[in-house]
C-alpha cells in the first residue's frame, strides 16, 4: 500500500479495513524493583499483551562478593558471612562451610554438637518453608496466609535466638562442634553455651504449633480452587528438564526425583531418623508448593525424634584456639532448605583459605527461568517465579 | 423550596453519608483483616483502637507531593481520579435511605445505576493509559477488559429483579419486597427475611460476584495485581489523586453494597413501623446491611488468592453470563406461570 | 503425598479457607502493642555489646578479629603506684578510646568470644535506633552504660 496522508486515509475508512493490524512487542522490565522478585532480581521480559515471548533475568544486583570476602578472612570470620548468604535459612548455610573446615582439619564434631547442628538446621529448613507458604500465596494475591505462617516461624526463630542469639544469623557453628563459650574470660570460660533449659520442650511444643498451622495452611491455601486453578498444571518441569538444568531441593523433588543430600550423605546423624522424603509427580507449581509443605512437617518430625535422643556430652572436639587450616582442599554440600548448597575450600595452610566457591541452590535453580518462562501469561510468570523460592543473596552471593 | 438549594443541600447530605460510611469501611478494612491474621492492626490514631486511622491516612496523603510523571498525558491523568469518583457517588443519587429519603427516585433508575457506575471505568482506563507506565498500562487494559466481561452479569443479574418487582425505580423495587406475599396471605413481618434473597438468590450471587470484579477486589483485582503489575493503573499516583482512587474504590464497595442491599435484602425497610419513622431509621438499617456485605466483601478479599485474567473472562462468559441469562428465563418463566 | 489434591465438590475449598480467617478473626492477636507493652528478648539475644573498662587491658584482640573492623581503640600505658611498699611500679594499660560502630557491626558476637579478659558483653537491649548515621557510633562511656542491662546467663539443659 502506497503511504496517503493521514487526512485523506481517515476519510478511506474501507481501505483501512485491510490494512493488518500491527502490535509491536513490548519490552517490560521487571525488577529490580518489584514485589515479586524476592529481591533485586531484573527481568528483561518481551511481552506480547499478556503473553511473555522470552524472558532474560539479569542478576547481580545484590553481588556482595562473598566468596572473595572470604579469601582475606579467618575461617572464624567466614562463618559469620556465610550465614548471610541465603538469610531466610541462616543455620543451614554455615553447617556445609563448617563440616568442610572439619574435613580439612580432620576433626568430627562431637555427638551432641551434631544433633544440636542436626535440629537448628530442620528448625532454619522449617522457618524457610514458612517463608515460602507465606510468600507465595502473597504473590497469587492472599495476604492472610502470611501471617498465619509468620506467626509460627517467629516460634521457630525465638527459639533458634534463644540458643544462638541471634534470629537470622546464628553463627553458632564452630569448627569441631558448636559455639562452646559465651566469653574467653576466666569468669565465662566455663559458661558453656549449651542448649538453653527448657528448649527441648519448647522444640517439641513449637513442631505441634507448626504441624496445627500446616493444617490452617492445608484450608486456607492447599484446597482453595483459586490457588489450585493458579498452579495446577502452570509452570511444568519435566523430570529430564529438571535434572537437565540442575534444579536441586524441592524443586527437583517435585519434578519426581527423590534425591535428598540428607539421606544421600550423611554429615549429619541424620541416619538414625525416621523420615521421609516427599516428592512431587508433575512437576508444576502446586507440586513445588505440597512438597514443601510436606517437607515442613517432615521437618518437624525430624525435631520430634532428635529432641528425644539428643545425647549429652561435649559440645567442642579438641581444636587449638588458631585455626591453622593444613593445606589441601574439600568440598562438601548440604540439603539447604533451597536445594543443594556446597562449599568448595581450598587452602593453603594458615588462617584464611585460598579460595572458597560457594555453589548456591538459589544460583541453579534461576537458571531454569528463561526456559520455563518462556511463552507463560504475565500472571504465571509470578506464580512459576515464586514457585521456585529463590532468596537474591543466594543467588547472587 | 427552592431547587437550588434543595440540591445543594441533597449534595451535600449524600456526601456527608457516603464519605464518612467510605471512612468506615476503610476502618474495616483495617482492623477485621488484622484480627484475621493474627494481628492488632491500627491502635494509636485517635486514642482508642487506632479509629482515626482512615482520617490519619487521609492527612498524609494530602500533605504527599502530587507527582505527574514527565511520560504521563498530564490532563488526563490529573482528571481520571475525578471521574473515577465521580461514578461512584453518583450512583447515591438513586439509593433510597427511606421511603422519602432519597435524592431523585428516578423511573429507570437501575438503568441510570448501570450506566453511571461504568463511568469509573472510563476513569481507570484513563488513568491506566495516561499513566505513560507500561505497567499501569496493562492494569488498564486488564480493568477494561474485566469491566466489559462483568458489566453485562452485572446487568442481568439486575434484570431478574426487575422482572420480579415489575419496576425499574429502586424505591418501587423496595416497596415491591416489603410488600411480598408467600402464598398469597402470610404477615408482612415475613419479609424481614428479603423475599428477593430467596427467589433471587442466583442473581444476587452472580451481582455479588460481579461487583467484586467491579471494584477490582481480590480474587478479581488483576487491573491493581500488586505482585504483578505492581498496583496497575494506580502506579504513579500519589498524593491527593491517590486519594481519590482510594475513596474511590471505598465509595464504589459502599455504593455497590448499597445497590445490591436495596435490590436483594430488602433495602431501607422494616417491619411494623410506618413510612414516617422508616425516614429516621431507614438510613440506619440500609447502613447496617451494606457494612455487613462489605465484611463479606472484606472477608473475602483477604482469604482469597487472585484468578489470572483468562480465568476471570472464562468465568464471565462461560459461567456467570449463562447462569444469569437462564436466572432471567425462570424468572420469567415464574412471573407468567403464577 | 504430594498428589493429596482435594477434589472434593465445589467450593468446598473456598469455604473451608473462609472458616479459619473467621475463627482467627476472634481469637486473640499474637501481636503487642510495641511502644507501650514489649516483649523481652532472650537472655542471650545480640543485642548490643557492652564494655567494662575496668577489666579491659586494651590487647585490641577483639578490633583484629573483628570481620568488618568496627571496633576502634586507643589506649596508653599508665605507671600505677607499687601495690606493696617498696615494690615496682606497674605498668597499666588504660583505655583513651573504645568505640565500636554499630552501623558497620555485623552483630556476629566474635569480639565477645575472643576477649580473654571478660571486659565485652551481650546485652540484648535493642532500642538504640537513631535518626543520623554518627549517632551509631557509640563510645566507651556509652558502652559501658550497656553493662547494667547485661542478663545473667539462662541456665542450661541437663
Amino acid at each position: 500500500m502506497t503511504q496517503l496522508d493521514p487526512r485523506v486515509a481517515m476519510h478511506l475508512s474501507d481501505a483501512a479495513v485491510s490494512v493488518e493490524l500491527e502490535t509491536p512487542d513490548m519490552t517490560l522490565n521487571i525488577g529490580p524493583q518489584h514485589p515479586s522478585t524476592h529481591g533485586v532480581l531484573r527481568l528483561v521480559a518481551r511481552v506480547d499483551g499478556e503473553r511473555v515471548e522470552a524472558v532474560e533475568p539479569v542478576i547481580g544486583y545484590m553481588h556482595r562478593g562473598y566468596e572473595k570476602l572470604a579469601e582475606v578472612r579467618t575461617y572464624a570470620q567466614t562463618i559469620a558471612l556465610v550465614n548471610r548468604i541465603d538469610w531466610v535459612s541462616g543455620f543451614a548455610n554455615e553447617i556445609p562451610f563448617v563440616i568442610a573446615v572439619e574435613k580439612l582439619m580432620d576433626v568430627e564434631a562431637p555427638e551432641r554438637a551434631q544433633y544440636i547442628r542436626m535440629i537448628l538446621t530442620e528448625m532454619a529448613r522449617i522457618s524457610s518453608h514458612l517463608i515460602f507458604m507465606s510468600s507465595y500465596p502473597l504473590e497469587l494475591g492472599a495476604a492472610t496466609p502470611l501471617m498465619h505462617a509468620f506467626r509460627e516461624r517467629e516460634r521457630i526463630l525465638e527459639l533458634i535466638e534463644g540458643v544462638t542469639g541471634g534470629r537470622f544469623h546464628p553463627n553458632f557453628n564452630r569448627v569441631g562442634g558448636v559455639k562452646p563459650a559465651a566469653g574467653g574470660g576466666s569468669a565465662t570460660k566455663k559458661l558453656i553455651q549449651d542448649l538453653p533449659a527448657g528448649f527441648l520442650q519448647q522444640a517439641r511444643d513449637a513442631m505441634d504449633k507448626v504441624l496445627t498451622v500446616c493444617d490452617d495452611l492445608d484450608d486456607l491455601v492447599t484446597g482453595n480452587e483459586v490457588f489450585q486453578a493458579r498452579t495446577i498444571g502452570v509452570g511444568v518441569v519435566p523430570r529430564d528438564k529438571a535434572l537437565e538444568y540442575g534444579l536441586s531441593g524441592p524443586n527437583l523433588r517435585a519434578s519426581g526425583v527423590g534425591f535428598d543430600l540428607r539421606k544421600a550423605e550423611h554429615i549429619l546423624p541424620y541416619d538414625g531418623i525416621d523420615f521421609e522424603i516427599p516428592t512431587g509427580e508433575n512437576g508444576d507449581c502446586f507440586d513445588r508448593y505440597i512438597v514443601r509443605l510436606a517437607e515442613i512437617r517432615q521437618a518437624a518430625r525430624i525435631i520430634q525424634q532428635a529432641v528425644d535422643r539428643i545425647p549429652s556430652g561435649p559440645l567442642q572436639a579438641k581444636v587449638p584456639r588458631v585455626l591453622k587450616v593444613p593445606p589441601g582442599q574439600a568440598y562438601v554440600r548440604a540439603e539447604n532448605p533451597k536445594g543443594e548448597m556446597g562449599y568448595y575450600i581450598v587452602s593453603e595452610g594458615g588462617r584464611v583459605p585460598y579460595r572458597v566457591k560457594i555453589r548456591s541452590a538459589s544460583f541453579s535453580n534461576l537458571s531454569i527461568l528463561p526456559w520455563i518462562l518462556e511463552n507463560q501469561l504475565i500472571p504465571d510468570l509470578v506464580a512459576i517465579m515464586g514457585s521456585l523460592d529463590f532468596v537474591l543473596g543466594d543467588v547472587d552471593r | 423550596m427552592n431547587f437550588w438549594l434543595l440540591l445543594v443541600i441533597k449534595v451535600v447530605v449524600i456526601l456527608g453519608v457516603v464519605l464518612p460510611a467510605a471512612l468506615v469501611v476503610i476502618y474495616i478494612e483495617l482492623k477485621v483483616p488484622a484480627r484475621m491474621q493474627s494481628r492488632i492492626g491500627p491502635y494509636f490514631a485517635g486514642g482508642k483502637y487506632g479509629w482515626a486511622q482512615p482520617l490519619a491516612d487521609g492527612l498524609k496523603f494530602l500533605q504527599k507531593e502530587d507527582l505527574v510523571p514527565d511520560a504521563a498525558d498530564s490532563s488526563v491523568y490529573k482528571l481520571a481520579p475525578y471521574v473515577v469518583l465521580m461514578g461512584t457517588v453518583g450512583t447515591f443519587v438513586i439509593i433510597p435511605f427511606g421511603p422519602d429519603l432519597v435524592a431523585r427516585d428516578l423511573d429507570l433508575g437501575i438503568f441510570y445505576l448501570l450506566a453511571i457506575s461504568s463511568l469509573s471505568t472510563l476513569g481507570v482506563l484513563m488513568a491506566g493509559w495516561s499513566s505513560g507506565n507500561k505497567y499501569s498500562l496493562i492494569g488498564g487494559l486488564r480493568a477494561a477488559a474485566q469491566l466489559i466481561a462483568y458489566e453485562l452479569p452485572l446487568v442481568l443479574a439486575v434484570v431478574g429483579v426487575a422482572i420480579q418487582a415489575q419496576t425499574l425505580s429502586l424505591n418501587g423495587i423496595v416497596d415491591a419486597q416489603a410488600s411480598w406475599e408467600w402464598f398469597g396471605s402470610s404477615p408482612e413481618w415475613l419479609n424481614i427475611v428479603p423475599p428477593y434473597l430467596i427467589l433471587q438468590i442466583v442473581g444476587f450471587v452472580i451481582f455479588a460476584t460481579a461487583s467484586l470484579a467491579e471494584l477490582s477486589r481480590i480474587p478479581f483485582d488483576m487491573p491493581i495485581a500488586e505482585s504483578e503489575l505492581t498496583m496497575g493503573y494506580l502506579t504513579e499516583y500519589s498524593g491527593l489523586r491517590f486519594t481519590m482512587f482510594f475513596l474511590g474504590e471505598y465509595a464504589g464497595m459502599v455504593s455497590l453494597a448499597a445497590v445490591a442491599s436495596t435490590l436483594f435484602l430488602g433495602g431501607y425497610w422494616l417491619p411494623w413501623v410506618g413510612d414516617d419513622v422508616l425516614n429516621v431509621l431507614g438510613p440506619g438499617v440500609l447502613l447496617t446491611k451494606v457494612l455487613l456485605l462489605s465484611f463479606i466483601f472484606i472477608w473475602l478479599r483477604w482469604t482469597f488468592p487472585r484468578l489470572r485474567e483468562d480465568q476471570l473472562q472464562t468465568m464471565a462468559w462461560k459461567w456467570l453470563i449463562p447462569a444469569s441469562l437462564a436466572n432471567i428465563l425462570a424468572t420469567g418463566l415464574l412471573k407468567v406461570v403464577f | 503425598m504430594a498428589n493429596a489434591r482435594p477434589n472434593t465438590f465445589p467450593f468446598r475449598g473456598l469455604a473451608k479457607g473462609l472458616k479459619v480467617t473467621l475463627k482467627t478473626l476472634f481469637k486473640r492477636p499474637v501481636t503487642v502493642h510495641y511502644p507501650l507493652e514489649k516483649e523481652v528478648p532472650v537472655p542471650r539475644a545480640r543485642g548490643v555489646i557492652a564494655l567494662d573498662t575496668e577489666a579491659c587491658t586494651v590487647c585490641m584482640l577483639c578490633a583484629r578479629e573483628c570481620p568488618d573492623w568496627c571496633i576502634y581503640i586507643e589506649g596508653h600505658k599508665e605507671m600505677m603506684p607499687p601495690a606493696k611498699e617498696g615494690g615496682r611500679a606497674r605498668a597499666r594499660a588504660t583505655l583513651d578510646r573504645f568505640d565500636i560502630d554499630y552501623a558497620l557491626c555485623m552483630y556476629c558476637g566474635i569480639c565477645v568470644e575472643v576477649c580473654p579478659f571478660d571486659a565485652l558483653f551481650w546485652s540484648p537491649d535493642h532500642e538504640y535506633s537513631e535518626y543520623g548515621i554518627d549517632g551509631m557510633l557509640h563510645d566507651m562511656d556509652r558502652l559501658t552504660d550497656w553493662l547494667a542491662t547485661v542478663p545473667e546467663p539462662p541456665p542450661l539443659e541437663a
